[in-house]
């Protein structure tokens, strides 16, 4: 039975789990919609990978993304870590002198800076839609362009229109206005890339050192004509990984394999999870008026996990466990 | 006369102490919550900043509880700050609340005004009296920002930190219920005492960061989603340039007491800021390079959204951050609850800040030293 690390990261838009072997190559990576569903998602991706690849054995996992604490407890994981970190490590592996890492999301951005492979400096950015992978789906949707074809369309442009970057709504006005002036679709696509990229220079990169050699990754790296915007804007090559897409879930398993080699053994509770029903209940609780929202994960009638309380009331109330969660 | 003031820290300790020494009633605000926000957010103009919706949310809460005098301090520096008070005083009007607003503006130029409204306040003209209770109420108030401090030292060092976050909210939560300065000291340092037994480890490698921007997003934890708690959980000591005791002396008892520490600021800001650019915004510099001269690990700035002195402040920061060579990260905060993308910032500002140190020290011992 082969032994790999499991890295797992649970973004609002996109749940993504990948296997990695000693040498740090990715075994096989699932890129899935999260769909507000993370735990029942995760569940799925680990059993078809079980079906794809048969049998084997998990010596390390690591959780990261907003729902990182909810994988882990599910999981059992060796290590939770903060999606910057997490990047930032997947970054080095590939490009081991990487001074800039450009990380576009669904549902965010960010950008890291490095210094000798240590990170000095990150800004991210979580309320901005204008910067973000889901208003290229919803601008997509709205030009009646399939997202998978959208960064070649963009690449067709020879004289692309400006668009105003600055904000989602304003961006949306803009295209229709030029839309409806005649402009085609291609000039039309690679002016909101290079609106995009504007956008996201001048507010997560405002400041900061941008120097080469650049990685660009996340899930919108896959478009072409926002890569080419960024190599126009910064003047220098872009390097997408091949793995782009799950880049925060190999940095989960390379910090999990680094973890376990110094704890000796895996926390892991066994690929028999994907057989076991959780529900996740949540409720307001109103002893006080800070009324915390509570979410409570049980199986088999057995509650497993609570967080979300400011007092700590219903977390302790069940685990010893002094790890808070949110 | 059922008096009563907005939330901003501790603040509320003593001036609690103060109103009480003069035998006047105190109505505290419910501690800021969610409803405080959901309130405040409410009555006030969208744009504003975040401090005013938490004060009008503390007001109504209080008026509901019987309140019929409020208390608030004034600025004239150009900040929003300086018209919070007229336009505090205009919402409650349209709300329909018949209260007693007694504003204390700074003295500059107008002194017998001021006193004559702290006279209305104490509900004395007894000046003695008066200024024996103000220097009551600020011994107070140093004491349990003292205690705060010394909390947040523990919290690092605990094998279990959470243990100190229960002691800290009995004490918020007790100090309700106690009258006057002695009462209130003796609950200080019982409180000190239960801090004092939680065990710690006494070899841990902690952090250090300082927090600098906005005062009122410093000092009140609840507008700045109790960032001092989140980073003792992740071992970092905390240390605030701004605190509600160093407000009181800097504001209220000018000359000797106060103004040293703020010149310091001053002089060193003035490299990159000469001039008063509102609210604390030079201050805000002065403060980040006396921490970067003190070794600390790393910078926090807080300020909430829109708020103009701190905005500039913060368009210094990245070259202070070069020229000191200290990573610096600014959070702003508005009227969010949700806390994902707040503690996913601060996890890897720690992280960034303890692969610095072990590279430093990895340096050390490899040139044998």
């Amino acid at each position: 039975m082969k032994n790999y690390y499991l890295g797992v990261d649970v973004g609002s838009v996109s749940t993504n789990i990948v296997l990695l072997d000693e040498e740090e190559n990715v075994i096989i990576k699932k890129y899935l919609r999260t769909q507000g569903k993370p735990l029942v998602i995760l569940q799925n991706g680990l059993r078809e990978i079980k079906n794809e690849i048969g049998d084997f054995k998990v010596k390390g996992v690591g959780t990261t993304g907003s729902g990182r604490h909810l994988a882990s407890i599910i999981l059992g994981a060796d290590i939770v870590k903060n999606e910057i970190t997490s990047h930032a490590i997947a970054a080095l592996n590939y490009v081991p002198n990487v001074k800039t890492v450009l990380e576009i999301g669904g549902q965010d951005s960010k950008i890291i800076i490095l210094k000798d492979g240590i990170v000095t400096d990150f800004a991210m950015n979580t309320v901005c839609a204008a910067g973000t992978g889901s208003f290229l789906d919803r601008q997509a949707a709205r030009l009646g362009v399939e997202i998978n074809d959208f960064g070649k369309l963009a690449l067709k442009s020879k004289n692309p229109v400006r668009i105003a970057g600055r904000c989602a709504v304003f961006a949306e006005s803009d295209m229709i206005h030029k839309q409806q002036l005649g402009h085609n679709q291609e000039d039309i696509i690679l002016g909101l890339c290079q609106a995009l990229v504007r956008n996201y220079l001048n507010n997560i990169g405002k400041g900061k050192d941008i120097q080469g050699p650049i990685v660009f990754q996340g899930g919108v790296a896959a478009n072409e004509g926002i890569k080419q915007s960024f190599k126009q804007a910064l003047n220098t090559e872009i390097y997408v990984p091949k793995h782009h897409d799950v880049m925060g879930a190999i940095g989960a398993g390379i910090l999990a394999k680094e973890e376990v080699k110094s704890k000796g053994k895996t926390n892991f509770k066994g690929i028999d999870i994907t057989d076991i029903e959780y529900k996740v209940r949540g409720f307001e609780c109103n002893d006080c008026a800070n009324m915390c929202e509570v979410v409570e994960i049980t199986s088999d009638d057995k509650v497993i996990a609570r967080y979300g309380d400011k007092c700590g009331k219903w977390t302790d109330s069940i685990n010893t466990n002094d790890e808070k969660l949110a | 006369m059922k008096v009563t003031f907005p939330h901003m820290g501790n603040t509320f300790i003593g001036a609690k102490v103060l109103m009480e020494d003069l035998g006047n009633e105190v109505i505290l605000p419910p501690k800021c919550s969610k409803k405080t926000l959901e309130i405040g957010t409410k009555h006030s103009p969208e744009t504003i900043c975040l401090p005013l919706k938490i004060n009008i949310g503390n007001y109504v809460e209080s008026i509901e509880k019987g309140a019929d005098t409020i208390l608030i301090t004034g600025s004239c520096g150009p900040c929003r700050f300086g018209f919070y008070s007229l336009m505090e005083k205009e919402i409650l009007k349209d709300l329909g609340y018949d209260v007693d607003i007694i504003v204390f503006d700074p003295p500059d130029g107008r002194p017998m005004e001021l006193l004559r409204r702290i006279m209305k306040a104490a509900d004395t003209k007894n000046v003695y009296r008066i200024l024996r209770s103000i220097v009551r109420g600020g011994k107070i108030l140093e004491k349990v920002d003292n205690l705060i401090e010394y909390s947040n030292k523990i919290r690092a060092k605990a094998f279990n930190s959470f243990k100190v976050d229960t002691i800290i909210d009995n004490f918020y939560e007790e100090v309700r219920n106690v009258h006057g300065m002695e009462e209130t000291s003796k609950l200080i340092k019982e409180t000190r005492t239960k801090l004092d037994n939680v065990k710690i480890d006494q070899n841990k490698k902690t952090l250090k960061v300082g927090i600098v921007g906005e005062i009122y997003t410093i000092i009140e934890p609840f507008a700045n989603l109790y960032v001092e708690r989140k980073l003792g959980h992740l071992g970092v000591e905390v240390d605030k340039a701004l605190k509600p005791s160093s407000w009181v002396k800097h504001h209220l008892l000018p000359g000797p007491f106060g103004s040293g520490e703020e010149k310091r600021k001053w002089k060193e800001a003035a490299p990159y800021l000469s001039t008063l650019v509102g609210g604390h915004g030079r201050e805000t510099i002065g403060s980040s390079i006396i921490y970067a001269k003190e070794n600390y690990d790393g910078i926090i700035q807080i300020l909430p959204l829109t708020c103009m002195p701190e905005i500039v402040a913060e368009s210094i920061l990245p070259t202070i951050q070069k020229d000191y060579n200290i990573p610096i990260m600014t959070l702003i905060v508005d009227e969010m609850t949700g806390e994902a993308g707040y503690q996913t910032r601060l996890e890897a500002f720690v992280d960034l800040l303890w692969k610095r140190w072990e590279e430093d020290n990895h340096e050390e011992l490899l040139s044998g030293s």
